[in-house]
């Protein structure tokens, strides 16, 4: 911020740069990004290479004999070719039909509760909030089985039925619930930090004003915290298209819920020769977070920035 | 809600199941929006507890029965037997120290913990000092960061392809085989099939996908060091390596801490790649793989849950450190 005014004094960052030998680090840099990104080079072009160059030569091939076709993805959306399902399709439509509600369910409820806890305070909010800070380190695996127990079997104290089973083997809806139960410590912990930075004098006048909690919520809070949300729910998004262990728990791996990594995560495990198509089926799985990435970085990185750089 | 059953088609079956999702969407949304609407005109004394309860209430709730009631009941399952009949008190414990197998899962999965995180935190560091310098940085951060966009089951796949090994004699379609034959290695071995070497390599996915995590932290630590502070020491006369070792470095330190701890967790809790990669086989099993197999594979839920129950207790403590933390800072503010 000072450099307009005194062009000497330099940035932490600059000053510690400027003793590294220049071109030594340019060329380190550029060749981690190259490093960080052949592989993934590598898998788009071997999905596009047909069957027999692929089980014939490397991919780098394609340098030499640019041979490339899209039968492949169409094979392993549609035929399956893999003997047992009818292709890759139904996981991929499961991916989104589990990501969109999962990301909007706890977001949704995580802004609630972070307001409760930062404008409607009580008495011991802030032991509630910090217990719910440490959930977060619950590991996930400890859930599962209990979780699972409680969906198929219901509660049962004694004799004494606390809770009914549900039926929901075959929806989404174990996986929506699962998801929105592990995604709420860490969402109402940012949101939070967020909400309770708004300005005291507007949710002051705001009350004085004699609007209920309900209508500052919607009409201040929320508008309010826009970005927040948006950063939330683009890193909640790519977390749930991206979870195994959750999915593979509860929604099976079946074509009726199962998303697109439990059925990678098969493939790959039951299937190695096949590569042009374990390529493309791994690529189809990357290309809607690599989209979400590159078009919304800024804000994903602001959503990474507000858990752990304290501003 | 309806079952979604698999269509015959592959768009009805897209239609029916995109349906069911926003259907709910729009449901919960609903009910929302009803409740909000009749709780907001009640007034008066009411009005404050009423609030309190419909904005808290769903998440504790759930919290409550996805977290803190599972928590209790995994520690009470991890002292039964297989099917959670009969009281064993600390036989899985015993099982899980003394048998051979889970010796090799724990040594693993504390390498891990080192290994993975330190890499990857440092790795970053260093990419966020360097990268500051040059022109366009803002594409070889994009590029480095990507990874983190991926899933770990995507980001597996593609490394079992560059790990692909096949006979000498035969032409490699593995980068990494290529690699080794081009520079002179007659005879590679089958990477994945070499311990330890293969925890290894599973161990690089992981630093792969969380480097770039770690550099855009840290480059954002580094730009918040206030100016002054690099000044003072500037002319004092550090320099170079000292100036980053005794005024960057201890100025980011909370964020260096909170980077290792993240990426400790991940790694600790992380099982994807593991499974994908290896299935565990190979001398390559983690704790988190482990206690999968054990509860849904084996069907010993008793065992399952003692080792999670010991995944738990090793994030413990780096939680509970971020917590004292967390305290510290709320206090100062």
């Amino acid at each position: 911020m000072s450099e307009a005014v005194q062009p000497v004094p330099l940035t932490a960052a600059k000053a510690v740069r400027k003793s590294f030998s220049a071109p030594l680090a340019s060329v380190f840099v550029i060749a981690v990004t190259v490093l960080w990104t052949i592989p993934t080079f590598g898998l788009l072009a071997t999905s596009l290479r047909p069957k027999q160059d692929v089980a014939s030569s490397g991919w780098w091939e394609v340098f030499v004999h640019p041979d490339l076709i899209l039968s492949n993805y169409h094979a392993v959306l549609f035929e399956g070719g893999f003997g047992n399902s009818a292709g890759m399709m139904p996981f991929l439509v499961n991916s989104l039909a589990i990501s969109t509600p999962a990301t909007i369910f706890p977001l949704v409820l995580a802004a609630m509760a972070a307001y409760a806890l930062a404008w409607v305070r009580f008495r011991g909010s802030d032991t509630v909030f910090f217990i719910i800070f440490a959930l977060q380190v619950v590991p996930l695996q400890m859930a599962l089985i209990p979780l699972l127990q409680l969906f198929s079997g219901g509660a049962h104290l004694g004799g004494l039925t606390i809770v009914p089973a549900f039926d929901l083997s075959g929806t989404y809806a174990p996986v929506w619930l699962a998801h929105t139960m592990f995604a709420l410590p860490l969402a109402i912990f940012l949101l939070h930090n967020f909400i309770s930075q708004l300005p005291r004098d507007l949710m002051e006048a705001a009350v004085v004003d004699g609007a209920s909690h309900f209508k500052i919520f919607r009409s201040i809070v929320l508008p309010l915290c826009t970005p927040a949300l948006a950063s939330f729910a683009i890193f909640e998004f790519l977390w749930v298209w991206n979870d195994l262990l959750v999915a593979l728990t509860f929604a099976g791996g079946t074509a009726e819920v199962a998303p697109m990594t439990v059925r990678l995560a098969q493939l790959s495990g039951s299937f190695g020769g096949r590569w042009e198509l374990l390529t493309a089926g791994a690529f189809l799985s990357l290309i809607v977070p690599l989209i979400v990435f590159f078009s919304l970085q800024r804000y994903f990185v602001r959503g990474l920035l507000a858990g752990s750089v304290k501003g | 809600m309806p079952t979604a059953l698999l269509a015959d088609s592959a768009w009805t079956d897209a239609t029916i199941k995109l349906g069911n999702s926003f259907g709910a969407i729009a449901g919960f949304l609903g009910i929302l929006l009803v409740v909000f609407f009749a709780a907001g005109r009640a007034s008066g004394r009411l009005s404050r507890p009423l609030a309190i309860g419909i904005f808290l209430g769903p998440a504790v709730l759930l919290l409550i029965v996805g977290l803190v009631a599972p928590l209790v009941r995994t520690v009470y399952l991890s002292f039964y037997n297989d099917d959670s009949t009969r009281f064993l008190g600390g036989k899985n414990y015993g099982w899980a120290l003394t048998t051979d197998s889970i010796h090799t899962v724990l040594l693993n999965t504390l390498l891990w913990l080192v290994i993975a995180p330190l890499a990857a935190t440092g790795l970053g560091l260093v990419l966020a000092l360097l990268v500051e310098r040059m022109r366009r940085q803002a594409l070889y951060k994009s590029l480095i960061f990507m990874p983190m966009a991926v899933s770990l089951v995507g980001a597996s796949i593609i490394w079992k392809f560059v790990y692909e090994a096949r006979d000498s004699s035969q032409q490699q379609i593995g980068l990494l085989s290529q690699l080794a034959i081009s520079l002179g290695w007659e005879h590679p071995p089958n990477w994945i099939l070499s311990q330890p070497l293969n925890n290894f390599l599973l161990m690089a996915v992981m630093v792969w996908v969380q480097t770039g995590f770690a550099m855009v932290v840290l480059s954002a630590a580094i730009k918040a060091i206030p100016d002054e502070v690099t000044e003072a020491a500037r002319l004092d006369g550090a320099r170079g390596l000292q100036l980053f070792w005794y005024v960057t470095v201890p100025m980011i330190r909370t964020t260096l801490v909170v980077v290792l701890t993240t990426v400790m967790i991940t790694t600790l809790k992380a099982f994807d790649i593991v499974r994908t990669m290896t299935g565990g086989n190979f001398g390559t099993q983690v704790l988190a793989n482990e206690m999968y197999s054990q509860s849904f594979v084996q069907f010993n839920v008793g065992r399952g849950s003692a080792l999670a129950v010991i995944l738990f207790l090793a994030v413990l403590p780096l939680v509970a450190y971020n917590i004292v933390q967390l305290r510290k800072e709320r206090e100062t503010r």
